[in-house]
């Protein structure tokens, strides 16, 4: 068996392929690879030499880019994945199984980017696994290490019973045999560790803007990862009909939006009652750069995409990506601020992160791009055939 | 017993002799070039655990109505909260307090996630930005010290005693009678309450608020909404799995009656 390299003219691109497998490098996806490159080479300079050496962290500003993208956007947009695991597998709506393996894998890809992420960013990476051993069980984050920790088995274990349809063939009926228990904790652990994401800004209190912090933060941190489920499969419903030519049905996505949108109703009502409850409706008017950004993030974030599901406009594909793009943007948007926007004011400097720290990012990204690109040409990710009993 | 100790601000004199005392005792390195220890620019850092800084404000005396330039020195390290948020934020016991009252810290569980930054509500666990294999530094207290009947090296080293070093409830007694007894005193105690309580207490005849202390601090432990959360958070877990085992039972059931109906139906 050897490499085999076709250049295919009509789309500049060059197929490479290996045995069973094969992957299209097309310029775009040799600059993803750049980047990768460029992302390791500057990890590498980190470990060496110190985060101070490739950010503009400080003492003043202790968590920046790459913990609110990485960690609280990344594990924010990833929770598609649990959602629609929870609504084919637990609650066996058998209309949504049609692309229950594409957020599958893209909620897993997702977690992996928040590893990545994490592990360049901690500053004794060496000892990473202490919290293992050694239990810090008052804080949320305790929660959030062990619960993402034993979802990536989790999510790895599920991804593993598409794959041994192609590969190792007879492991695939114990995966079969454990999918049921692997989908029920596969539901409640993302569940308490995106609560205790918001649960870790608990103790910012005085510190984190009070148009953010709240003491239910955990609840809506909760509700928001549930409902971007569904906005991040319309965004990837573009991504894979531009890459693949694979038109995903409408209506599983349309459904799916509706459910969405219903919790996301909640998540408006109850985030006008908290800033109620707690007096704070004045801010709203401050016309502070704070209260700004938290109106874009409502308006655009939450309360068009509202507009958009629950209208006949939800019939419209352009309008359904659209929803998409808003309210999984409106969710970036939410974790950003909090972890960056809403902590300004108290740390009294102003950051922006260095371009270091956005190449990194951006490299993570890229590597997490192809992974699925390769995945949804060599597996059967875009489809299902299978039945799960 | 739980120690403390009690700053009275109009002793200071600024001589940074405390600072010293603490950089010769821990072993810390002089950065001024970077970040001084005393002075205006004064900042808490990686070798820094405790400085004095230097603040110039405006003063209104009995005998002369212009307002005056003063200056005031307000020596800073960590307070040892009652409730210490790094204590209750670290997620791998990196953070520890002792019953004496210090709040220790212990690298080989660190994973420098830096939570314990964000968690203080005083901001004053640093980190070694430019190190390789980083650590986070803050007073201890010299638990050491105190360990064999020491007093902590700054409080020895001040020739001023603008510290006392003592059981803290008797020291809140102590300064409640000092500002009710002086009416130059402003009437508060920094440290009485903020964040639940902590171990340094601080009296001073300047408003605190233009000394830079974070005035706006909770008074109730910073700890209290996520020690709650994490209290609850295992029945929370057990509750949903077991609602979404029933479900998961119950829809399969429905969906094998559906589908037999259906046969009997064609």
């Amino acid at each position: 068996m050897d490499f085999n390299f076709v250049f295919e003219p009509d789309r500049w691109a060059i197929r490479v392929s290996y045995d069973h497998w094969s992957f299209r490098i097309t310029p775009v996806r040799a600059f993803l690879i750049a980047l990768i490159a460029a992302a390791g080479c500057i990890m590498l300079y980190r470990f060496a030499f110190g985060l101070e050496s490739v950010s503009s962290l400080s003492d003043r500003w202790p968590w920046g880019l790459w913990k609110g993208w990485a960690v609280f956007a990344g594990a924010a947009l990833a929770g598609g994945g649990y959602f629609t695991t929870c609504l084919v597998h637990v609650f066996h709506i058998e209309r949504l199984k049609p692309i229950c393996h594409r957020t599958l894998l893209i909620s897993l890809l997702g977690y992996t980017l928040l590893l990545i992420g994490l592990f360049v960013e901690i500053g004794r990476w060496f000892n990473f696994w202490r919290p293992f051993v050694s239990w810090g069980h008052e804080s949320p984050l305790f929660e959030v290490f062990w619960c993402v920790s034993l979802y990536t088995i989790i999510q790895f274990l599920e991804l593993t019973e598409i794959m041994t349809q192609k590969v190792l063939r007879k492991f695939h009926w114990i995966l079969v045999r454990i999918f049921p228990v692997l989908a029920i904790v596969g539901v409640v652990l993302p569940s308490m560790h995106q609560s205790s994401l918001g649960a870790i800004y608990l103790m910012m209190e005085g510190r984190l803007d009070p148009l953010w912090w709240s003491p239910y933060i955990f609840l809506f941190y909760l509700l928001s990862s549930l409902y971007v489920g569904p906005a991040m499969l319309a965004v990837e419903s573009v991504i894979v009909s531009k890459a693949f030519g694979h038109v995903t049905p409408m209506e599983p996505l349309k459904l799916l939006a509706r459910i969405g949108g219903v919790l996301m109703l909640i998540y408006l009502v109850l985030k006008i009652a908290d800033l109620v409850a707690a007096n704070e409706l004045g801010l709203l008017l401050a016309n502070s750069y704070e209260s700004n950004i938290f109106i874009a993030e409502m308006v655009f974030g939450v309360i068009i995409p509202l507009a958009i599901v629950f209208s006949p406009l939800i019939n419209s594909r352009p309008c359904l990506i659209a929803y998409g793009f808003l309210a999984s943007g409106g969710v970036f948007l939410n974790r950003m601020n909090v972890s960056i926007t809403g902590m300004a004011r108290d740390a009294g400097v102003f950051y922006f992160p260095s371009l270091f720290e956005f190449i990194v990012m951006f490299g993570i990204v890229a590597g997490v791009v192809l992974v699925y690109l390769f995945m949804c040409e060599n597996f059967n990710i875009l489809t299902t055939e299978e039945e799960h009993e | 017993m739980a120690v403390g100790v009690l700053v009275d601000l109009t002793k200071c004199i600024g001589c940074g002799s405390c600072t010293v005392a603490c950089k010769m005792y821990n072993g810390n390195k002089w950065i001024d070039n970077r970040v001084p220890s005393s002075g205006e620019k004064a900042e808490l850092a990686d070798e820094n655990w405790t400085v004095v800084k230097k603040h110039k404000v405006s003063k209104t005396s009995v005998s002369d109505s212009d307002p005056k330039e003063v200056w005031r020195f307000v020596k800073r390290q960590c307070l040892h909260c009652k409730d210490p948020g790094c204590v209750s934020s670290c997620f791998a016991k990196a953070f520890q307090k002792t019953e004496e009252g210090p709040v220790i810290y212990y690298p080989h569980n660190c994973v420098g996630c830096r939570y314990c930054m964000l968690a203080c509500p005083f901001s004053v666990p640093k980190f070694e930005w430019n190190k390789t294999i980083p650590v986070l530094t803050k007073c201890m207290l010299c638990a050491g010290r105190l360990k064999k009947g020491e007093l902590p090296a700054c409080v020895s080293a001040c020739p001023t005693n603008v510290m006392k070093f003592g059981e803290r409830e008797a020291l809140l007694a102590e300064a409640k009678r000092i500002i009710a007894d002086d009416s130059r005193y402003v009437q508060y105690i920094y440290g009485e309450e903020e964040a639940g309580g902590t171990s340094w207490l601080y009296i001073s005849d300047m408003p605190f608020e233009q000394l830079g202390f974070k005035m706006n601090v909770p008074k109730k432990p910073i700890t209290r909404y996520s020690s709650k959360y994490m209290h609850f958070t295992p029945i929370f877990g057990a509750v949903w799995g077991i609602i979404l085992t029933g479900i998961y039972f119950f829809t399969k059931r429905r969906a094998k009656v559906k589908k037999e109906a259906g046969k009997k139906d064609t």
